[in-house]
């Protein structure tokens, strides 16, 4: 091997790659932020008692767990222009990274609502609690225990699959390899040391989500 | 040339899936593989090995399926292999594969109950006996609903490959973008030609899975 590895010069770059990280967590955050809020709203749809409600939110799930988020995001900014409907990629990015994450989150929220055992409410009833009061000290907290890890890990595997977002030119992490890689010519180090960083973010992510998980369900505190 | 998106272009389409079946086809026996390994590796009684494996998973899991692409495809040369975009996506794809392949079927491997290994030493079979005749028995049944679940995301990841320049589906559509000037209607077939392959081997893992809870 005649290569000759030359790290140092895409390390040049540190402050892009430090920007590309904030706006790596940027769009992941607000992704899961809107992603969540979609993924609760279809399944709260897709647990009604109503066919006609929960055949629209299945057919939503089911077509974005089964197609390329890729597929996804060429439609929403290469697609959309011909309905009129304009976007700059980031928006783009972010609309289509809610919309797949929607159809995840509202499977996981979903197997929370059903993990909660019907007799479980019924004792906090039988205890005299109203139906809110049963929700908010008897449901909410097994519901959110149930679905933390699962959440937990989505939201990585959302931050990585932001990565996806630099093919339409969006403004994150990978998208700086891209602008780094033009000025030094140095493709495999700079794909490497992104490639690295995302391995950073992740194992940062999973101590902060065990750390809280610890805290909130395992030490219980006191109320 | 601009022209019309006509049925001939989705011909086109279709026939720019086999790429991506192929693609798909080869990660997943790769990947099968060398997920085997890894999934022994995680499992045997040497804690050396265990880290070693576990290390594997996480490096791979914790990277975006886009770097690893990226990193092969200019990686590989500098080994000295001539490397075209199929050999980089199928090399990227398979090591992908393998990481997922090894956490499922170590937790198959580990959801058969304990007792069954201390049954078979009990019976004066040897490590490598209990693993071949009681536990690979089991754990094979336990993991094939999540396995070919698994297979959704591979045929779902090699649109990836597209970004490598390999033409496969998604790649197709690309071009096929470029000459017709109709994103959307062709965005909108190659997506209903990803999703009748994936929600097809979701179908399959469901009805799998009720099988063998039936059976059990």
């Amino acid at each position: 091997m005649e290569y000759n590895f030359r790290f140092a010069a895409v390390l040049r770059y540190w402050d892009e790659i430090v920007e590309g990280v904030v706006l790596t967590l940027q769009l992941s955050a607000t992704t899961m932020v809107i992603g969540l809020a979609i993924g609760l709203g279809v399944a709260a749809l897709s647990t009604s008692s109503y066919r006609w409600l929960r055949l629209p939110a299945r057919s939503y799930v089911e077509l974005i767990r089964n197609t390329p988020l890729l597929v996804q995001l060429f439609i929403v900014f290469f697609g959309l222009p011909s309905l009129g409907l304009r976007l700059n990629a980031n928006d783009a990015a972010m609309i289509a990274l809610s919309i797949n994450l929607g159809a995840y989150g509202a499977e996981i929220i979903r197997a929370g609502i059903e993990s909660i055992r019907r007799s479980q409410i019924e004792a906090g009833r039988a205890l005299g609690l109203t139906a809110l009061q049963t929700f908010r000290h008897v449901v909410l907290f097994q519901a959110l225990k149930a679905i933390y890890p699962a959440l937990a890990s989505q939201f990585v595997l959302l931050m990585l699959a932001t990565s996806i977002v630099s093919a339409i030119g969006a403004s994150e992490l990978f998208h700086q390899a891209a602008f780094i890689e033009s000025r030094t010519f140095r493709s495999f180090e700079t794909y490497t040391l992104i490639t690295i960083s995302y391995l950073g973010l992740t194992l940062g992510f999973r101590l902060l989500f065990s750390a809280i998980y610890w805290l909130v369900f395992v030490r219980r505190p006191a109320r | 040339m601009i022209r019309e998106f006509a049925l001939a272009d989705v011909g086109f389409l279709i026939l720019a899936t086999r790429w991506t079946l192929l693609l798909a086809l080869t990660a997943a026996i790769g990947g099968g593989i060398l997920g085997l390994i890894v999934a022994v590796v995680r499992v045997v009684p040497a804690r050396p090995l265990n880290w070693l494996a576990i290390g594997y998973i996480n490096l791979i899991q914790g990277t975006p399926l886009l770097g690893q692409l990226f990193v092969f495809f200019f990686g590989l040369p500098l080994l000295g292999l001539s490397v075209d975009a199929w050999t980089a996506a199928a090399t990227a794809l398979s090591i992908y594969a393998s990481a997922f392949f090894a956490e499922i079927w170590r937790g198959s491997l580990q959801s058969v109950p304990q007792r069954q290994w201390e049954a078979g030493a009990s019976l004066g079979l040897t490590y490598g006996q209990r693993f071949r005749y009681v536990i690979i028995p089991q754990a094979i049944r336990i993991s094939i609903p999540p396995t070919v679940g698994f297979l959704v995301q591979v045929v779902k990841n090699t649109s990836l490959a597209a970004l490598i320049g390999f033409v496969e589906l998604t790649r197709a559509s690309q071009i096929m973008t470029a000459a017709t000037f109709a994103p959307l209607q062709v965005y909108l077939v190659a997506a209903a030609i990803y999703f009748v392959i994936c929600f097809g081997l979701s179908q399959v893992s469901r009805v799998v899975e009720g099988r063998i809870h039936v059976s059990r």
